[in-house]
């Protein structure tokens, strides 16, 4: 009874606060509407949709024995209580995505993206999630490659692994870009963050050297020395001996990240990635409740129109009409194929009960599309004026300030000069212009509702304390998705020539991580020297694969539940992956095809290949040309390549789902055999 | 009085233990636990060697997503 009342209470507030947001078009509203909705629409989708489909589609079942408790060895397989298990999964599976994505999508106006993150959270990513953990806990935690090789075949799993070693290069790349953009011409942050390498280093040692294994101890420790950190570089920022040696260009930067990332990859895990991650991921977790207490106690209106006139495709940080490059934008926050690679690698050897993955996978999903709302929350309480003027690569709004200030202003977005120049100054950097890549106006957004909540003189203090935060745990994401791609390289080698596959031997180890390395810091390199900021190429080919990876993730739920005899759920999995594949053929068909050149990649590279030709160019754009319109090219392949991928995988599935509804003989199923749980409580849960 | 600051106790035991437990603190006492209570015969790890054995596990696969 008081569960179908607190329902019923759910459903009513959250239909008023949908209806809110989606009636408030001419005048502000405030942040705490979209909260509430966001919040209403999580809770009924877990407490209903959730429910359902654990009941029916998976049929999970409390009274079957985990691969945590049969294999139970106390160190991978390990029965956790399943909150712990949400922590560490969502932990695992937030990242910088959430944040960014939200950011660059917020030129459409508030309204797309939050209604996408809603949407897509609710009816695809948290379903995805959820449905491949299951499916991952019944065969022992195989991996998504594994599964979609198993249960589809081969070409299925190799489609797999090329797709998500492309998406690591490519995540690596844009990632770097958003950190080069935080730290260029900016003394603090560049020396917070050279700063926070020691620190990983010292916690690395007390971890292995002095106190073994004292988690807590060390990352307490790690915590400290970051937040000095943040200070001395306040204080370095008005040293005038210290502050050049942290001055520096975006390509000295980009060099740097580049070095650092080969380091990451072939140091001893315990060195520099493990306890960097151990300090990401209490500055992450810190850092959400903060925003979520900061947000709520302001309650801050937004000032972001609903929609903007750049859902005709004309926006400034990256080319594309609303359908379907919202879509495509965000895709961590709403649908995530990334995460189908952590719900089938760690998570499903934790997970005591069946009945666990409800909240593990579709609640930490939940939970991670609430930081993307909380993201875009933050990048639409600033004037749109400044959030152009800080997005906005200089080749779209022009190099001088003046020239900015004069193209966004006549857009509707009034802005000036010295309203940037205050804000700069408040937040402690000479300028805030063109800081492409979304990390920096979230960062200001967050200053901003911080210094209201805790203080406003401190607002150069939290602005950095942000752009902290956001590059320790872009670095910890570029060490692990170096190594990781270290490791997959090593296997595909392997077959080329035997002794290349052994991970621990030292010429294979420095030989992919090179390869590795060098892959991404080329992109990355590119990206640094486009004079439209480079993010508004990557972040869509970003986007593109990770949906990719999202739709064949999709592809093997929806074949194995087919191929399990409950074709009449198949709606399930097969409407989000429909609308995957529609979103992502449509936006790879228009970087690839379209005559504009602020979205058709061969059109942009024929474009300037022409003004090239005809000297248009000024001197230093015309010497970096020839290697843009190659970039150019070469992304419109990579588009093509994970289009056909994609495309492989869903016509593979068909193929497999034809034959089991006609009846053929088909690969059996690589279902773990029932085993009756032998933990206390499996039996008495499995009663309703 | 003395059943409120009992109660206290235990609840702020409690959190402190799933604490240790969310961030691995505890990792080397659980697997100590679990093999005494299996009886296994070969010798333990070390708390250095399971700590970085368990980091090189968790580090080759993903375990850190965008």
């Amino acid at each position: 009874m008081l569960k179908k009342i607190s329902a019923a209470v759910l459903a009513i507030v959250g239909a008023i606060a949908v209806g809110a947001v989606a009636l408030h078009r001419h005048e502000p509203i405030n942040a705490l509407w979209i909260m509430t909705a966001a919040v209403c629409i999580y809770l009924l989708g877990y407490r209903f949709y959730a429910a359902w489909i654990a009941a029916r589609v998976l049929s999970v079942d409390a009274s079957r024995a985990t691969p945590a408790e049969r294999l139970n060895n106390g160190r991978d397989f390990v029965p956790t209580h399943r909150v712990i298990v949400f922590g560490h999964h969502f932990a695992a599976i937030a990242g910088p995505g959430p944040l960014v994505g939200p950011t660059l999508a917020a030129q459409f106006g508030y309204l797309p993206g939050t209604l996408w993150i809603l949407v897509g959270a609710v009816l695809g990513g948290c379903v995805q999630d959820m449905i491949i953990l299951l499916l991952s806990t019944r065969r022992d935690g195989r991996s998504l490659g594994q599964m979609a090789r198993d249960e589809l075949g081969p070409l299925g799993g190799f489609a797999a692994l090329i797709g998500t070693l492309i998406i690591m290069i490519i995540l690596s790349a844009v990632l770097g870009l958003v950190i080069v953009n935080v730290m260029k011409h900016s003394p603090w942050a560049t020396s917070t963050v050279l700063a926070t390498i020691p620190a990983a280093l010292i916690v690395g040692l007390y971890l292995r050297l002095w106190r073994p294994g004292r988690v807590l101890e060390g990352s307490l420790l790690g915590v400290t020395l970051v937040l000095l950190a943040l200070l001395a570089g306040g204080w370095v920022d008005h040293q005038p001996l210290l502050r050049p040696l942290f001055d520096y260009s975006a390509i000295a930067l980009a060099g740097f990240v580049i070095a650092y990332g080969f380091c990451a990859a072939i140091l001893p895990v315990w060195l520099l990635l493990a306890p960097r991650d151990y300090l990401s991921t209490f500055l992450k977790l810190g850092t959400v409740v903060l925003l979520t207490v900061a947000i709520v106690l302001t309650h801050p209106q937004i000032k972001m129109p609903a929609v903007t006139a750049f859902t005709d495709g004309t926006g400034p940080l990256f080319g594309g009409k609303v359908f379907p490059f919202v879509f495509i934008t965000i895709a961590c926050g709403a649908v995530s194929g990334f995460h189908a690679l952590v719900a089938s690698g760690t998570t499903p050897k934790l997970i005591t009960n069946e009945a666990d993955v409800r909240l593990v996978g579709y609640g930490s999903m939940a939970l991670e599309s609430f930081v993307a709302i909380m993201a875009l929350i933050a990048a639409t309480l600033l004037d749109p004026g400044v959030f152009f003027a800080i997005n906005a690569g200089a080749g779209v709004v022009g190099a001088s300030p003046a020239a900015a200030v004069h193209t966004i202003s006549s857009w509707g977005y009034p802005v000036t000069v010295e309203q940037m120049q205050a804000l700069a100054n408040a937040m402690g950097e000479r300028t805030l212009f063109a800081r492409s890549g979304g990390a920096p106006s979230l960062a200001v957004g967050m200053a901003s509702i911080f210094g209201s909540t805790f203080g406003r003189g401190l607002l150069a203090l939290w602005y950095h304390f942000a752009i902290m935060f956001e590059a320790v745990f872009i670095m910890a994401v570029l060490d692990a998705g170096t190594r990781v791609g270290r490791f997959m390289l090593q296997d595909l080698l392997g077959h080329l020539w035997q002794p290349l596959g052994r991970t621990s031997w030292y010429p294979s180890v420095l030989l992919a991580s090179a390869l590795m390395v060098g892959a991404w810091g080329y992109f990355l390199y590119i990206g640094v020297i486009d004079p439209n900021g480079g993010v508004n190429i990557l972040w869509p080919l970003f986007g593109i694969s990770n949906q990719m990876l999202a739709g064949i993730a999709l592809s093997v739920a929806t074949g194995i539940i087919i191929k399990s005899g409950k074709a009449r759920y198949a709606l399930v999995t097969l409407v989000p992956l429909a609308w995957l594949a529609l979103i992502t053929t449509t936006a790879a068909w228009q970087k690839i095809t379209s005559a504009d050149s602020r979205i058709g990649l061969f059109a942009a590279a024929d474009d300037l290949a022409s003004k090239l030709a005809s000297g248009a160019l000024a001197p230093e754009r015309a010497a970096v040309a020839p290697q843009l319109i190659f970039n150019q090219r070469l992304d419109a392949w990579i588009t093509i390549l994970l289009l056909t991928i994609l495309w492989f995988v869903i016509l593979d599935m068909a193929r497999v789902c034809m034959r089991r509804l006609r009846g053929l003989p088909l690969r059996s199923s690589s279902e773990a055999p029932y085993q009756l749980s032998r933990l206390q409580g499996a039996t008495a849960q499995a009663q309703p | 009085m003395r059943s409120v600051a009992h109660l206290a106790v235990r609840h702020a035991a409690a959190l402190w233990s799933a604490l240790r437990m969310a961030c691995g603190d505890d990792a080397y006492e659980r697997y100590c636990a679990h093999r005494a209570a299996r009886h296994a015969l070969e010798p333990a790890l070390s708390r250095r060697a399971f700590y970085e054995d368990t980091q090189r596990r968790k580090w080759s696969g993903v375990s850190r997503c965008c």
